[in-house]
């Protein structure tokens, strides 16, 4: 099929991102061509205040680069100016004489600045704020000039007037109106705001009207001169006082045009279909919307439209607004100001800076000021779209959502008490869930690959502490849930749980078997999929499968943990936390020998060496004679252990005994993750059992069994499994539990996400009331681990290629010509 | 410098190398070169630091033709010591060759190349540095 073409007229935000919609959508439809009066590919206009004030660059703001329309085929055509629409011959015509046909054609010709009608607005040095051009002008003017002032006390206006402030001019902000910003604050949050920005040094002049601009001999401006006849000095004038939609080539084309170039809600022309606006240039039941959020939702549906797929209307957005001046929160939506038949909750801390105001109407929050403190702005703002009834939280509204109900302890952050539907990116809409899913589904783990993803904090940039939250909740440390069907990496299609089940049903026995018969993409795999198969593949057929070190990470190919500096750590393994002279003098002697620089307790209750060469591993191993603390694995850590009842006034049970006849008992054992005991003997638990995987409490009639806990990056509680009476009960239920974790779970999952993953109540069938099977699994343990080798010692047998540990020396060898 | 004579350097055998695997090439200068041979035998040679934060590259799981660093997991080309997407860093490459099963650097790299490049520091001693 022939394509259709179609012409964008306006390579701005809103007009690239309906393309970017529709390329996504429908990337075969249409043969498209962009105009562009600016010389620039599709920047982020937003981003023009960080740019003045010097925190980012040109470079960093441009959303598409070139390469981005030459990879989508599309036809760009920069600093070219569309002056003319053919609309029956279907033709755009741009002052170069360039033309191009279309079949559908989008107009994005965005906003002019409105300059004010006085005289000596055409001096030199009198400019708008607008896109890179008047940016680098108010640059280069700030390098050579000093009196800067700024027309027009708005958002624009104000970010103008910060960014030459920081670079070094004397700024004069001119405002008409009584307070700062009234279209987004009322009076007192306005006059915070002004008292900020003066304590940067900005000067104000509100309510003073401009009558003139003064010139020098040169024809640049020298000064502003007011109604009541006083002058301020001026090298540099911008004109920040409004923006007023570019209709000039719509009007010129016949299209009707009233405050904006008026569009329906499928975002077409209602003088003709084939033609689209989207934009600060469409006028939209009445409103042209000037703001990033509203023009992303256009350019959405106007896709959906071009795309022929008739779904999606734009109904119109309501618009919160945040002001981007470094250190300066401040967040409003709705009606603000209130009036008659609504009510106001305020919150007033003049001294510390911080100001909300939240109007009511019946049971309806209709409206949100705030200064100072904005964390719950998105809140707020949420409960105002969806017109929730706030009756129930009315009294603890004022205090922000941290303090309705649960939310906010337990270790939980902000973004962790978010819902997956609250929205964190207002510029592009994106919410929890969809950030969340990103992260897990494609391994997202930077910022910028989350801004690549899902365009969550890549316009104006606010977002980005919320973003970098969720990020960490969701990916970072320890934590690395995975949805239900996930593949393993990108080398499959297969996820973890097939993975298993295949190694099991065909009794696979190898890494290279079970890639081939799961038709792996990759010739070996990757650094993901290779350790996990390999631990699939020893842990279902113990004894039978043939463990592959360079399909392990490092640490357990070598046994040690390799730090920042490429050396190692060495972690002795001492039984339930129990050492003698004997062996201190020995780790003791081997830290002077091989000049290890740091010696730490760790928190699992053993020792740490720091710093150790890797040519110095297996000799310290052996010096020290003691077993593998297996803290580099993916393995039985450590049981720590309190003092119990041996010495202990409180304790009720020998509990360093029962740590030592688990840990005797557990050694060796590799597992998905790592896996950390603990033992108390008595309630109060001064080996912290309760965040461990598993914890054992000694109370007086027995042994309290508690699973699935973890003091990582989020704090997780163990919880309680089952009481049993004896020390060979607490290793069968421990080891039982620990076996199904090692045949069930997925590889880097700890047990806390395998618990959540199957349920505890699946735990517990398994393991209490099936008595059969949990003597079967602990059998299947304890056959697994009998007579695996100390890889410390026994190296051939742990398989380990000493070689590693040498490194081959160049200056043995002889020099050859060829 | 004349291309047309490399001078190789023997360092040792192809056999030395575990296949997915590498060696450490130590110098009497500067840092270790990587030497890493692929599941196909083919043979590359990188100076052991990551372009990232001087992860020892060695000790990386090898792929294909890519090794991932243990320290942070950057995946870097052996062929030409490029980091993938959407990381950008490149690692000191040398040249390299395999005859009769041994495995040959340039000799002149060898002796030359990447010596500008510090080690990274951690303990006692990077406090003592900052």
């Amino acid at each position: 099929m022939k394509r259709m073409k179609l012409v964008l007229v306006g390579n701005g935000m809103a007009g690239v991102r309906a393309l970017e919609e529709l390329l996504k959508i429908a990337p075969e439809l249409y043969d498209i061509t962009v105009f562009g009066a600016e010389p620039h590919p599709n920047y982020n206009r937003i981003l023009l205040s960080p740019v003045l004030a010097g925190e980012q660059t040109v470079d960093q703001i441009i959303l598409n680069p070139l390469s981005w329309y030459a990879e989508s085929g599309i036809t760009l055509h920069t600093g070219k100016k569309i002056n003319r629409i053919d609309r029956t011959k279907r033709l755009v015509i741009a002052d170069d004489g360039t033309t191009a046909e279309y079949d559908r054609l989008l107009l994005a010709t965005g906003s002019n600045p409105f300059v004010l009608p006085v005289p000596g607005n055409e001096l030199q040095g009198v400019i708008a704020y607008r896109d890179i051009a008047d940016t680098n002008t108010m640059i280069d003017a700030a390098a050579t000039h000093r009196h800067a002032v700024v027309i027009g006390g708005g958002l624009l206006g104000l970010e103008a007037a910060n960014g030459l402030k920081q670079r070094g001019m004397n700024v004069t902000v001119v405002h008409i109106m009584p307070w700062l910003m009234e279209r987004q604050l009322d009076a007192v949050a306005g006059k915070l705001l002004q008292g900020s920005l003066e304590q940067r040094g900005i000067l104000f002049l509100i309510g003073a009207q401009t009558a003139a601009l003064l010139g020098n001999e040169h024809g640049r401006v020298r000064a502003v001169k007011f109604k009541d006849g006083t002058e301020v000095p001026a090298d540099l004038v911008v004109m920040a006082a409004g923006i007023r939609p570019n209709t000039e080539l719509a009007e010129r084309a016949g299209l009707y045009c009233n405050r904006g170039v008026v569009v329906n809600d499928t975002l077409q022309t209602i003088t003709d279909p084939r033609i689209y606006a989207v934009g600060e240039c469409a006028a939209h039941r009445g409103i042209a919307y000037g703001l990033v959020a509203p023009l992303f939702e256009q350019g959405k549906v106007c896709a959906t439209h071009l795309a022929q797929f008739g779904i999606g209307r734009y109904s119109g957005s309501q618009t919160s607004t945040k002001l981007k001046v470094t250190g300066i929160d401040l967040f409003s939506a709705g009606n603000f100001m209130g009036g008659e038949g609504t009510e106001e909750i305020v919150l007033s801390d003049p001294l510390g800076g911080v100001y909300k105001k939240l109007v009511i109407q019946g049971d309806k929050l209709i409206g949100a000021c705030l200064y100072g403190d904005t964390v719950d702005g998105s809140w707020y703002f949420k409960l105002l779209r969806e017109g929730r009834p706030i009756g129930d939280l009315r009294d603890r509204l004022m205090f922000g959502e941290s303090n309705i109900g649960d939310v906010g302890h337990e270790g939980h952050n902000r973004a962790a008490a978010m819902a997956d539907a609250d929205e964190v990116c207002g510029c592009n809409g994106v919410n929890k869930g969809t950030i969340c899913k990103a992260i897990k589904d494609k391994g997202l783990f930077t910022l910028e690959e989350v801004r690549k993803h899902t365009k969550a904090s890549a316009s104006c940039g606010s977002c980005t502490g919320l973003v970098e939250q969720l990020l960490m909740f969701t990916a970072g440390g320890d934590y690395s849930a995975a949805p239900k069907k996930k593949a393993v990496c990108g080398c499959t299609e297969v996820s973890h749980q097939e993975l298993r089940n295949t190694i099991r049903e065909h009794k696979l026995l190898s890494i290279a078997d079970a890639m081939k018969f799961l038709e792996w993409r990759t010739p070996n795999g990757c650094a993901t999929c290779r350790p996990a198969i390999n631990y699939y593949l020893i842990s279902t057929w113990p004894k039978e499968a043939k463990d592959d070190p360079q399909s392990r990470f490092i640490n357990e190919r070598s046994h040690a943990n390799i730090q920042k500096d490429g050396t190692y750590s060495v972690v002795p393994r001492m039984w339930g936390g129990e050492t003698t002279a004997d062996e201190l003098r020995r780790i003791a002697d081997a830290v002077d020998k091989y000049k290890i620089p740091t010696v730490k307790v760790t928190g699992g209750q053993r020792i740490d060496l720091l710093g150790v060469k890797k040519e110095d591993l297996v000799n310290v191993w052996r010096d020290i004679g003691m077993p593998s603390g297996h803290a580099y694995a993916k393995a039985l850590r450590t049981v720590k252990t309190c003092v119990g009842s041996e010495w202990c006034r409180f304790g009720t049970q020998d509990s360093t005994q029962m740590g030592k006849d688990l840990e005797r008992a557990l050694w060796r054992m590799y597992a998905p993750h790592k896996v950390k005991l603990a033992v108390s003997g008595c309630p109060r638990n001064c080996a912290e059992a309760g965040i461990k995987d598993v914890g054992v409490i000694g109370v007086d009639s027995g042994w309290e069994l508690y699973v699935a806990g973890n003091g990582g990056i989020k704090t997780e509680v163990a919880q309680f499994f089952v009481k049993v009476k004896t020390a060979a009960e607490v290793l069968e239920y421990a080891g039982a539990f620990l076996q199904l974790y090692r045949e069930e779970g997925w590889y880097l999952e700890r047990t806390v996400h395998y618990v959540s993953r199957v349920g505890m109540e699946h735990v517990k069938k398994k393991v209490l009331d099936d008595a059969a099977n949990r003597k079967l699994l602990w059998q299947r343990l304890q056959f697994a681990l009998d007579g695996e080798p100390d890889p410390w010692f026994e190296h051939t047998k742990a398989g380990i290629d000493l070689r590693q540990f040498k490194p081959v020396a160049s200056d043995a060898a002889h020099e050859v010509s060829a | 410098m004349n291309a047309r004579s490399t001078i190789w350097q023997q360092v040792c055998r192809v056999d030395d190398i575990p296949p997915l695997g590498a060696r450490r090439v130590a110098r009497e200068q500067g840092i270790a070169v990587a030497v890493f041979r692929s599941a196909t035998d083919r043979v590359f040679a990188l100076l052991d630091r990551c372009p990232h934060k001087g992860g020892p590259l060695s000790q990386g799981i090898v792929f294909g033709e890519s090794v991932a660093c243990p320290l942070h997991n950057w995946t870097i080309a052996l062929a030409d010591g490029q980091a993938k997407a959407p990381d950008v860093g490149c690692a000191v490459s040398f040249g390299c060759k395999i005859e009769d099963g041994v495995v040959y650097l340039d000799a002149d790299e060898l002796a030359h190349k990447g010596l500008d490049v510090s080690a990274p520091v951690a303990g006692p001693q990077a406090k003592a540095g900052a």
